[in-house]
């Protein structure tokens, strides 16, 4: 096999470059750089040489296509010389193709005020389809409600299982540590002031009434909640929500429906637990710390805490799990046909239900205190 | 011949998109029925309409004399039961295993005994050539060909008149779609079924169908048998059959 290379010969104002052995993409720079240093002031007619090549691929096909029109545009005469069937015919079919080829279209630029309706609008749309899920949720609900035996006890049960009490142990440990944290940190300032006492008043009230509801929401969204948005995202691109629908059973009734109820039911259980392990975790660093005994500490609770401060705990308990099911769901059911919109949605089901939940502790805490509560 | 399935001045329109633009097109009972076309011109759509996953912008579809637009929850959930539906990658739910992904259509419209419905699935299991052992896995756990039968399997669960196939022997390696065309075969004469499919595979096109539908440029371009689809004047049909008779 010859050596790929390019020569050339003058003669008068007649130039000739010769390609021979192979030319494909690996030296079309090369020969682009040598073509470049030649000077053409002189030159009449250019002669592309091609009888010593042996291959052509489409690239440099592309490559002396182009040059060709270089020449053109610089007034310059070519010529082309070959006798390969092979190598015209890799010519020919740049030159068809080109003829049919079109530019790209450029994307267009969006200046500020349009990005800005647009996901205006978006964020709109996807208010809608929210609402639009509530209400499909609420009719099927209603529909269930026709007769107790279509409810899906058994999964109902099995969602329980998976979300709720598979979460106890991390809930309790969190609450633990977070009742520590707090009683820790407010025995330094109590001390101060020998008012060692207060901290039952202090960690009691905003133990059962904020922070348990709060630190469950915030385990359950992050565990449950995305949860539940990746196994509906999953089946809903492995196509076995459209199989379930074909076969005709309603996805709200055999998937959505149960997570919700469950979560619903399970979540006042969860904040009980979270209660009892924060109250317990202030107890302990109460003890060492401050040194107020277990049997003064239950004892002092027992006065000042009132009993609303724990009702009010466990009832924000269905509101949260029903902000935080929904959320998932839907998340879950907006999944695209492809894998990046899983993670997505996921992320996206953890904030939402996260700012969904707060938004909502804040509403109950103002309407508690106009109610006097 | 006794018409199953009547699409009439179907028009499909996706945001600006206009997908369909007044399809007609009839089926008969006992046909295996093809829907083929150019990728994107909409086979895999029309089907989702036919089995109600979609909505469309124009037009009646007909399906065992009930008009799916204007049915009622009722009608449509009698409906669902009498038709079986291949997805292309089987759509098995994922965290049941195949005798549970066939039983699970039993369990939920019949009132039959847990040994009964075991009994079924077994029969489907053999109908479709899996093996019995093979109905404990998991679908993560078995072949593609395999989750297709499987699939096949829980569609035909319910004995349905109807059946629907989207690619059923796409992603399936030559062997295994030819012994696919010829199960349908024969399940078409076992259970005297009424199948519709979309299907890019020539082979399985000649091998299976007794008419077709063509999809092209937003209309049907030919209904009919495949004997003189080449006739047609189309771009499409010319390149796409062409190249089977010169084999």
């Amino acid at each position: 096999m010859n050596l790929s290379s390019l020569n050339i010969q003058i003669i008068d104002k007649r130039l000739t470059l010769i390609f021979s052995g192979e030319f494909t993409l690996y030296q079309i720079t090369k020969y682009q750089k040598f073509i470049d240093t030649l000077s053409f002031s002189t030159i009449e007619h250019v002669e592309i040489d091609l009888t010593q090549l042996e291959l052509l691929d489409t690239a440099s096909s592309l490559f002396l296509n182009n040059l060709e029109k270089n020449l053109k545009a610089k007034n310059i005469e070519s010529s082309l010389l070959c006798h390969k069937q092979e190598i015209l015919e890799s010519l020919a079919l740049v030159v068809k193709e080109k003829s049919n080829t079109s530019e790209f279209p450029h994307a267009k630029r969006e200046n500020f005020l349009e990005s800005m309706g647009e996901k205006t609008y978006n964020n709109y749309l996807g208010f809608v389809s929210f609402l639009s899920f509530l209400g499909e949720m609420f009719h099927t609900h209603a529909q269930s409600l026709k007769s107790i035996k279509d409810i899906r006890y058994k999964e109902i049960a099995f969602e329980m299982n998976e979300s709720a009490i598979k979460a106890l142990g991390i809930v309790a440990l969190t609450s633990f540590l977070i009742g520590l944290v707090v009683a820790y940190q407010s025995a330094y300032q109590l001390k101060l002031y020998g008012a060692n006492i207060f901290i039952v008043d202090m960690l009691g009230i905003s133990i059962l009434r904020e922070l348990a509801p709060l630190i469950t929401a915030i385990v359950i969204a992050g565990r449950s909640g995305s949860a539940f948005t990746a196994q509906i995202g999953a089946m809903k691109i492995t196509q076995e929500l459209d199989a379930m629908r074909t076969m005709g059973f309603d996805p709200y009734l055999f998937l959505v429906l149960p997570r919700i109820i469950a979560l619903m039911i399970a979540m006042p259980i969860l904040i009980f637990v979270s209660d009892i392990m924060g109250v317990l975790g202030g107890m302990l660093v109460a003890n060492l710390d401050l040194q107020i005994t277990p049997e003064l500490f239950l004892d002092r609770f027992r006065d000042v805490v009132a009993a609303k401060h724990f009702f009010i705990g466990i009832a924000k308990g269905p509101f949260f799990a029903f902000l935080i099911a929904t959320i998932g769901i839907y998340r879950g059911l907006m999944v695209k046909d492809d894998t990046q919109s899983i993670g997505f949605n996921t992320t996206k089901s953890v904030v939402e239900s996260l700012f969904a939940v707060i938004v909502c502790d804040a509403l109950f805490s103002i309407a508690f205190t106009n109610l006097r509560m | 011949m006794q018409p199953i399935i009547k699409v009439r001045d179907v028009k499909t329109i996706f945001e600006s998109r206009v997908v369909h633009d007044g399809l007609n097109l009839t089926i008969n009972r006992g046909e295996i029925y093809g829907l083929l076309g150019p990728s994107g011109c909409g086979k895999t759509t029309l089907l989702r309409e036919m089995v109600m996953l979609q909505p469309f912008s124009g037009g009646t579809i007909e399906i065992l004399g009930y008009d799916i637009r204007n049915i009622r929850q009722e009608d449509a959930q009698k409906l669902r039961q009498n038709w079986g539906v291949l997805f292309q990658a089987g759509a098995l739910f994922s965290s049941l295993s195949i005798a549970e992904n066939i039983a699970l259509p039993l369990q939920e419209y019949t009132d039959l005994s847990e040994k009964m419905i075991e009994e079924i699935v077994k029969f489907k299991i053999n109908l479709v050539g899996l093996k019995s052992r093979d109905a404990l896995l998991y679908p993560s756990q078995i072949s593609g060909g395999m989750k297709k039968k499987a699939a096949l399997a829980r569609s035909l669960a319910m004995d349905p008149k109807l059946l629907f196939l989207d690619e059923p022997t796409s992603g399936l390696d030559p062997i295994s779609a030819r012994d696919f065309d010829a199960l349908i075969l024969k399940l078409r004469s076992l259970l005297g079924l009424t199948i519709v499919m979309v299907s890019h595979d020539l082979q399985s096109i000649y091998d299976t169908l007794d008419r077709v539908a063509i999809i092209d440029n937003k209309k049907i371009a030919y209904e009919g048998t495949l004997s003189e689809v080449t006739l047609v004047q189309s771009d499409f049909i010319q390149t796409f059959f062409r190249g089977y008779y010169e084999q």
